[in-house]
């Protein structure tokens, strides 16, 4: 089995009109046996930047420790926060930092850019990017992720619209994946604010 | 030397508070060829005397404005050589940056990392402080930016400012002339007029250099019209 696979997970991360969704299943698993059912797999950046990791999830932790540490500095530097783009190029240097040794973990980042035009996009676990102007998903349910959202997408989603089409994704989802599960975690951003919300799903 | 016992070690104050070592950058400065640079609302310009020690010395070959990217450019007062080491570093940090963050670098962060190579080789040890002050001239997201960067390591930004020989001539000359609306055609005419007060002989397309940036955030020098 994979490493990748350990711990098991799904994320996804969508975008609306002038805003994005970004979620995620709240299972920590050690193989087939849950340790956890209210795991955070995405962490905030900053108000409009989030960053999901799927994968191992104790170099999720260690990563996600490094890269903000990396942003606070750059904060401080600056006097500004990062812009998405500049965000996803930071993380995609620190990970070819470690080409022949990586965190084995598969990031999605989204954040709302200048004039509130969201970005997402994610990356294999040595950076290479790969933007996505719809949808893009990472995680071991990542194969019924693009099923559902290739079938539920519709371009320009209002906040609303968008955190039932990503939660109904998430949700359906992660029932064909044994290592995901255990309700949902989401975020909607726009402009003026962010919505946090805890689902219950199959609770087995 | 023998100013006094101060005079050697440029990492021990006199006595006064001064380091001595450092005075004397800016007086290598202070009798370096006159540089000036003027923010305009609508862009920078940076301009030069080019002054050859003979009528023989090809003037091609000296360039005394240079691009750090290709939206910022600077100028110097002070010893030629100092310069290329600090261009030459200034660029590697440029590159840096974007190498890392896919994104040019701002006007504001890559004078503070030469900022910080000037004061770093006034407190290291087989080293002496720069023998120049920089003009930095870039426009990024933030618009039309003027620094200048002394060999102390400190830096400030500037409406317009002059370097080198007859600096408070040419400062009280800007001053004169400066105004906040001023535009960038302008503000080049201001320059060149600016070099003329102090400038002995006739200038000509020869005997000065010029750098332009604009809203196109293309950073241009002339005689040498490049890129483009």
């Amino acid at each position: 089995m994979s490493i990748f696979e350990y711990n098991g997970g799904a994320i996804i991360a969508m975008v609306g009109k002038n805003c994005f969704a970004i979620a995620s299943d709240r299972r920590l698993g050690v193989q087939l046996q849950t340790i956890a059912t209210d795991f955070k797999k995405i962490y905030r950046v900053s108000d409009r930047l989030f960053l999901g990791l799927s994968g191992l999830a104790t170099d999720a932790q260690t990563l996600f420790q490094r890269l903000m540490f990396k942003h606070k500095l750059y904060q401080l530097r600056e006097e500004r926060d990062m812009k998405p783009e500049t965000f996803a190029s930071l993380v995609s240097a620190i990970l070819y930092e470690k080409r022949f040794g990586p965190y084995f973990i598969q990031p999605v980042i989204a954040g709302l850019g200048d004039e509130d035009k969201p970005f997402i996009c994610t990356m294999d676990s040595i950076g290479a990017k790969e933007l996505a102007k719809d949808f893009v998903v990472a995680g071991t349910a990542s194969e019924s992720l693009y099923g559902a959202c290739e079938a539920m997408f519709k371009p320009d989603m209002e906040p609303e619209e968008l955190f039932e089409t990503v939660s109904q994704a998430l949700l359906s989802s992660v029932d064909r994946d044994c290592l995901s599960g255990w309700g949902g975690h989401i975020y909607v951003v726009t402009p003026t604010e962010v919505k946090e919300r805890i689902l219950k799903g199959r609770m087995d | 030397m023998g100013d006094s016992q101060y005079s050697f070690s440029l990492t021990t104050f006199s006595p006064s508070g001064k380091l001595v070592q450092i005075e004397h950058a800016l007086t290598a400065v202070g009798s370096g060829q006159t540089s000036l640079g003027i923010k305009a609302s609508n862009g920078v310009v940076i301009a030069t005397e080019k002054k050859l020690p003979s009528i023989l010395v090809d003037e091609a070959s000296v360039q005394k404005i240079q691009c750090l990217t290709p939206n910022i450019g600077v100028v110097y007062s002070g010893m030629g050589p100092d310069f290329r080491v600090l261009v030459r570093k200034s660029r590697k940090q440029a590159v840096q940056y974007h190498q890392l963050y896919k994104e040019p670098i701002p006007v504001t962060q890559l004078v503070r990392e030469t900022a910080a190579v000037m004061q770093e080789f006034t407190q290291s040890g087989g080293v002496r402080p720069f023998g120049v002050s920089l003009l930095v001239a870039g426009f990024d997201d933030s618009g039309p930016q003027l620094f200048q960067v002394d060999p102390s390591g400190s830096y400030f930004s500037w409406k317009a400012s002059a370097m080198g020989k007859n600096v408070s001539n040419a400062k009280t000359f800007l001053e004169k002339r400066y105004t906040d609306e001023i535009e960038l055609e302008d503000a080049v005419h201001t320059a060149i007029l600016t070099l003329k007060e102090g400038f002995e002989g006739q200038i000509s397309g020869k005997n000065i250099e010029i750098g332009i940036i604009g809203e196109d955030k293309i950073f241009r020098q002339a005689p040498y019209l490049l890129p483009n």
